[in-house]
């Protein structure tokens, strides 16, 4: 489902760039809306399209109606989220049926836009709902394609209606009318019509489909364009829909890696619905297109900005920029590192939020194996200490450690454990927070993607995100999990690989916003 | 031309002015809008200026003049020349590989041609033998170019044993260039892309292949660097071929291409008809571009 995982990607860093405080200023949104208008251009949406867009951004960003609630790169977040649903919102599309049959759905499009493939799956999906469709063959162009029609039409179990051998000989039209009249005869309730393909500038083919069009006057017009087109999707779309007036757009190669803008761009620009998505050579690979689905998809945020908006409810700027300075100046207490559980806690159940994090599903056993408890019994530990012992670890002697372990319903060595744990997090944390590489000695061996996180906390918690340092608590926490010890992480669970770390990191870099 | 840049840049071209400033923005949405990408698009229009900041004046024609020329000088980077050397028992065995839907099979039909107008012997191996119909759809190339074809002698037989067969017969009857058709896949499919690998391993047991060829949609968006990175990676592909260049799609993003993955661009494909398949040459692209 990575299909739009490029876009959001380059969404996210340009909008972690973001850092400002307070209103966002002119230079901060152009800064900005020309990282986006890169971002889309590189997933070729199109020109056009991204100018609009990155306008509407722009103007929004700029007006004086956002939330004041929000920092400027969240504002942007949610606006550029708004937008993207606002051009491929909206319900899902459904084919629209004749009320006396048949249905006439005509297919349009580029040579090698996945047509006929298409057409076969149309066809098996209709099936499989109850319809009886019949295919028609009026592609009489290409070699072979009235052939490849009907070994598909074989394939997906139905009837095809092929009068003309093809290969330059026929006129489609005249085929099409037949296959109409053919399907009313036999009693087919929809006829689904392949036609050859065409470039958008060749003026004979176009009025060829047109006149296959008027001749059917069918009730759908699916053009089929291939997910992995680039700028030219602007011109074929505009000549196809002066030419055949498409009602409904069918993506097509969607499970290659082409980042799709022109599912952004024919929306964008002809506001036809596009109706499904094509996502594999087996005639069963044809899904709805679910736009709602879609702009999530797009931007790979829609948690995200849940998480936002949690984070926001219970961390104020003030206690993040506190403790970002404390971290820096080596003030960071058990006291502290209280606050921060709690702040967490606030933000709900840790697995859930973890849950949220782009990439998570790959991390789904580990966080299955989170143990909630563990932020509980940490707690109490703390709480079982006395102020002094809690802003000064060093007082903490044997019997002061038992006495808290006592008071915890605990062990000595679970105090001994978290004492241990902090004092090396503290430090790691001072760190990074006066911008060093951590070296973080008495962890434990920690397994080599745990070492490749530190770039995680590299900018590291003087950004005072409230979000980020959360997560970096729980990634500084969790090292020791893994020799059997912490957040619960079991020491079977499988370390995350490099690309989690990366995803992870941008995570963070994310919730730095 | 009919595919050129040549519409877009009239505004910009039409008659020779001085140039404002507003020009380079119209520049650099040309590019952007022909596929060059953003990146590509930005280096040229620095190249661009680099030059044109020489000058005291600068006209639409200088400007026009300069760009074909930074153009140019990044394509001709590349040796677009074709390795079809051959022997009698050696024939030159060219693989013809990509995404569904570029243009292979037809692609193939034109090489066919192009190679037997130059006097050679060629022979078509049906290795796509996924597709329905694919096989008879390059039948009735094989027909139109004059050239021999060898089918699967069973349906869904395994391309590589096609592949094989064809080789053989090749030299058996001494032709000169073998082109295999191979099935279209997406990229990202490793299972078959390893398949590509195995065609290779396969012929190359009897000769070594001459050239692999990749086969790019000129419709394709950025998408088509992340094709090239993989194929070259899974098939070693030495070629690209850019295909449907006849409608309004410009292909910039092969300077992209042929600069990541050091590809040369060697065919170029501008038309339905089965001549419509030329060798490349970094000036006439250019050219065809920018008129």
């Amino acid at each position: 489902m990575a299909v739009f995982g490029s876009l959001s990607e380059r969404l996210t860093s340009a909008l972690s760039s973001l850092r400002t405080k307070g209103k966002l200023s002119a230079a901060d949104v152009d800064g900005t809306v020309r990282e986006i208008r890169r971002a889309l251009l590189e997933a070729d949406v199109s020109l056009e399209v991204v100018k609009d867009f990155t306008g509407k951004i722009r103007e929004r960003a700029l007006a004086d109606d956002v939330s004041k609630a929000l920092n400027p790169a969240q504002q942007v977040v949610q606006i550029v989220n708004e937008e993207l649903i606002a051009i491929l919102g909206g319900e899902t599309a459904q084919l629209t049926f004749a009320k006396t049959p048949p249905t006439v759905i005509m297919l349009a499009g580029l040579q090698g836009s996945g047509k006929t493939t298409f057409a076969g799956k149309l066809a098996k999906y209709l099936k499989g709902q109850g319809h009886t469709p019949v295919l028609v063959a009026c592609d009489l162009q290409r070699p072979n394609a009235v052939t490849q029609l009907t070994i598909v039409a074989e394939q997906a179990g139905v009837e095809i209606f092929a009068p003309e051998p093809g290969n330059g000989k026929g006129n489609p039209v005249a085929v099409a009318k037949a296959g109409v009249k053919f399907a009313k005869q036999k009693l087919f309730d929809t006829v689904i019509i392949d036609t050859a393909g065409r470039l958008g500038v060749d003026e004979a083919l176009m009025k060829e489909a047109r006149a296959v069009r008027d001749a059917t006057d069918p009730d759908e017009v699916l053009f089929v364009l291939d997910a992995m087109i680039g700028q030219d999707a602007v011109v074929t779309a505009k000549a196809f829909q002066d030419g055949v007036d498409f009602t409904g757009v069918v993506l097509t190669k969607l499970d290659g890696d082409a980042r799709g803008g022109a599912a952004l761009s024919v929306r964008g620009l002809t506001n036809r619905p596009i109706i499904f998505a094509s996502t594999g050579e087996s005639l069963d690979e044809l899904e709805p297109f679910y736009p709602d689905r879609m702009a999530s998809r797009i931007l790979d945020l829609g948690d995200i900005l849940t998480l936002i908006e949690q984070a926001q409810k219970n961390f104020t700027e003030e206690e993040s920029e506190k403790v970002a300075e404390k971290l820096a100046t080596d003030s960071f207490t058990l006291a502290d590192f209280l606050d921060q559980l709690q702040q967490v806690r606030k933000m709900g159940s840790m697995k859930g939020m973890l849950g949220m994090l782009p990439g998570a599903n790959k991390m789904k056993a580990q966080i299955d194996n989170f143990d909630e408890k563990e932020i509980d019994r940490t707690e109490a530990i703390i709480r079982s200490m006395t102020p002094a012992e809690r802003t000064t670890p060093k007082l903490l002697n044997g019997s002061r450690r038992l006495r808290i372990a006592k008071g915890s319903g605990m062990t000595v060595t679970d105090v001994n454990a978290l004492v241990t744990r902090f004092e090396a997090a503290a430090k790691m944390m001072k760190t990074v927070a006066r911008g060093g590489t951590p070296n973080i000695p008495g962890m434990g061996p920690m397994p080599g993607a745990r070492a490749k996180a530190k770039p995680v906390v590299k900018k590291g918690s003087k950004s005072g995100n409230p979000a980020k340092r959360a997560a970096e608590n729980a990634a500084i926490a969790s090292p020791p999990a893994v020799t059997g010890n912490a957040f619960g992480v079991g020491e079977s669970a499988e370390a995350p690989s490099d690309k989690d770390m990366e995803t992870m990191r941008r995570l963070l870099e994310r919730g730095g916003l | 031309m009919a595919w050129g840049l040549g519409k877009a840049f009239t505004k910009l071209f039409s008659s020779a002015r001085q140039i404002e400033a507003h020009d380079w923005d119209d520049l650099e949405d040309t590019l952007v809008q022909a596929d060059f990408g953003p990146a590509v698009t930005d280096e040229t229009l620095a190249a661009v200026h680099r030059v044109a900041d020489a000058s005291a004046t600068l006209d639409t024609d200088d400007l026009r003049r300069i760009l074909g020329e930074v153009l140019e000088e990044r394509l001709a980077k590349f040796d677009p020349t074709l390795n079809l050397k051959s022997s009698t028992g050696q024939p030159a065995v060219v693989l013809v590989v990509g995404v569904n839907g570029v243009g292979k099979t037809t692609t193939i039909g034109k090489f066919a041609k192009f190679i037997a107008t130059r006097g050679k012997r060629a022979i078509v191996g049906a290795a796509d033998t996924f597709r329905a119909a694919a096989v008879d759809q390059l039948a009735t190339w094989a027909e139109r170019a004059g050239v021999d074809i060898v089918r699967p002698t069973v349906d869904g037989q395994d391309p590589a044993a096609v592949a094989y067969q064809t080789v053989e017969r090749a030299i058996a009857e001494g032709h000169d260039v073998v082109i295999i058709d191979t099935a279209g896949r997406l990229h990202t499919k490793s299972g078959l892309m390893d398949e590509l690998g195995k065609i290779k391993r396969v012929v190359e047991k009897i000769v070594p292949i001459a050239e692999v060829l990749l086969v790019l949609d000129a419709t394709t968006g950025q998408n088509g660097l992340n094709q090239a990175t993989a194929f070259l990676e899974h098939a070693g592909v030495t070629g690209l071929v850019l295909t449907k260049l006849d409608g309004s799609a410009r292909g910039g993003f092969v300077f992209a291409v042929q600069e990541e993955s050091t590809i040369p661009v060697k065919l170029v494909g501008q038309g339905e008809g089965i001549d419509d398949l030329t060798g490349f040459t970094p000036h006439v692209f250019v050219r065809q571009l920018l008129d």
